[in-house]
């Protein structure tokens, strides 16, 4: 509890944290309220469009918090107060994450409410399993994207670094995967954002169907299957990363 | 207490650290003196569990720092003033340390009070000067207020008032019975700060001993004679064993005795001394020549 407190008290003793919690919900709200004013036909899903770039804010502030620990030294002062590198680290991902989690709901159902503001009348009742799974099941989402980011962050060190990788890995890399042939969608039924995706996607198309429509990726896990092996990558990694950190010097 | 023993590290084939043993009592400030690259900074970390070593170990009154609970209560540490976050306020940074190690709140008012920095508590840490970094860095170490202190070239960079500052502080921390540790390039600043020396150069112990003792030793004391009587005097000092050679204006340089035998034996054999004064070569000619071949990084100037 005591180390919770710590990294509460330094995470929000800089700036950074507000910038990205404001820029993640201002991105997914203004999305959905461009969306919601424009679109033709409004359902749950397409007012959770924004939340995507949300998690890619949300990515980078994981990572700053480490990199800038590591930039400005102050891991070595963490360390020197708590030599158990592991329990200091774990803490930091736990707050972390939980920070995420709130900036998720909040993003999530911000973006709900303000497409149900500017459009009384579509259907935008939350009201079957897929579309509680695609609103609430964000913060989840970006909770283990933060660990991921986390993880990334204390192997990288760097805060550019950090935030390159994440960026062309969640926004770039794993779509680009697709245009490999034959393999390319079979590898990304096994990517971890495109699992996140497919986690809160509201409606996903049977094999039969994407046949149907000329290909796209085929999940091979159930919804909940797919966010499981997200968070189960995301703590894979992190793992390691907490492995290294113990055997590196400070 | 700390106790070095056979601490060693490598960065691949480069020998930082190399089997260095020595301890640091208690009540006095210790000097860690080498030229720059001899080690001591990696030396501190090693302490300090930050760097891993290669070969040894370093106890702290008894234990390894991993194994101490709640670490700041035992050692205080500034290795660099500038391990604070910029953006975030003296007060904050103190106050998540204390937190770390079960420490009052009320302690983070004490130690800003300690080191004059009160006014600027509230203050982002990225605009404080060198002078207050140093002091912020300084609060941090004592916050747990502990019995072993170590500070790694605290006085780098600072005005003669900050300096002076720093030097008292340290003497006093010494004084109220604590392990001070105190690393640093300038001979002359140790002779002023530090009772006790541990010298090393190229990542080896050099030596350990008292200040007094290694200035002794390393400067040579010769003592200026000058008499109307010298004709009389030079021989019985070389009797005595002593050496003795011409020195400038007529005078005797004499190496190997104290002023005080000087003056016994003249006044024993009625000489009349004019002058009698005990020559120290400069502290840094000294150390240069004990750490001369030790020294990492050499220049060549003037070829």
């Amino acid at each position: 509890m005591t180390l919770l407190a710590v990294e509460r008290i330094k995470l929000f003793s800089t700036r950074s944290p507000y910038w990205c919690t404001a820029l993640a919900i201002a991105m997914s709200v203004g999305f959905a309220a461009l969306l919601a004013a424009n679109a033709d036909q409004v359902g749950v899903g397409l007012t959770q469009a924004g939340t995507r770039l949300a998690l890619v804010v949300v990515l980078v502030l994981g990572a700053l918090a480490v990199t800038t620990e590591y930039r400005f030294s102050t891991i070595r002062a963490t360390f020197l107060a708590v030599p158990g590198r592991t329990s200091a680290l774990v803490a930091k991902t736990a707050v972390v994450a939980l920070v995420a989690g709130v900036i998720g709901e909040v993003a999530a159902f911000g973006s709900w409410a303000i497409a149900k503001v500017i459009k009384p009348n579509a259907d935008l009742a939350i009201n079957t399993g897929a579309e509680w799974r695609a609103v609430a099941g964000v913060g989840l989402t970006f909770a283990i994207g933060a660990i991921l980011a986390i993880a990334v962050g204390i192997l990288v060190r760097q805060t550019a670094g950090a935030v390159a990788i994440l960026l062309v890995w969640s926004m770039l890399a794993e779509n680009l995967v697709g245009l490999i042939p034959k393999v390319g969608v079979k590898i990304q039924a096994w990517l971890p954002f495109m699992n996140a995706d497919n986690f809160l996607a509201v409606n996903t198309p049977s094999a039969g169907e994407v046949e149907a429509t000329g290909g796209g990726v085929v999940f091979k896990l159930s919804q909940w299957g797919s966010l499981a092996y997200f968070a189960g990558i995301a703590v894979a990694l992190l793992v390691v990363a907490l492995v290294v950190a113990k055997r590196r010097d400070a | 207490m700390i106790e070095a023993i056979g601490l060693t590290k490598r960065y691949g084939r480069t020998v930082a650290v190399d089997d260095l043993s020595f301890t640091v009592q208690p009540g006095r400030v210790t000097g860690f003196l080498g030229p720059n690259g001899a080690g001591k900074s990696t030396t501190m970390r090693m302490m300090l569990g930050l760097d891993r070593p290669t070969a040894g170990r370093v106890l702290i009154d008894g234990k390894p720092y991993d194994q101490l609970h709640r670490p700041l209560r035992t050692v205080g540490a500034l290795l660099d003033a500038k391990w604070v976050h910029p953006n975030r306020s003296a007060r904050s940074h103190l106050k998540w340390l204390a937190v770390s190690n079960g420490l009052p709140a009320k302690r983070v008012d004490a130690v800003l009070e300690a080191v004059g920095l009160t006014q600027v508590a509230g203050k982002k840490a990225g605009g404080f000067s060198l002078g207050m970094s140093q002091r912020l860095g300084i609060a941090a170490a004592l916050l747990g207020d502990p019995k072993v202190l170590l500070f790694d070239e605290p006085v780098n960079g600072l005005d003669p008032e900050g300096i002076l500052w720093i030097r008292t502080f340290m003497q006093n921390l010494a004084a109220e019975g604590r392990t001070v540790l105190v690393s640093s390039h300038l001979l002359s600043e140790m002779a002023l700060t530090a009772s006790e020396l541990v010298v090393i150069g190229k990542g080896k112990l050099i030596t350990q001993s008292s200040t007094a003792e290694f200035i002794d030793r390393s400067t040579g004391n010769s003592v200026l004679v000058r008499s109307p009587q010298l004709f009389k005097l030079g021989p019985l000092l070389v009797d005595k064993g002593f050496t003795v050679r011409d020195g400038a204006d007529g005078a005797l340089s004499v190496s190997g005795a104290t002023s005080d035998q000087i003056g016994d034996i003249a006044a024993a054999n009625g000489v009349v001394l004019h002058e009698l004064s005990p020559q120290r070569g400069s502290l840094e000619e000294a150390f240069m020549q004990l750490t001369g071949d030790a020294v990492e990084y050499h220049a060549e100037i003037g070829k």
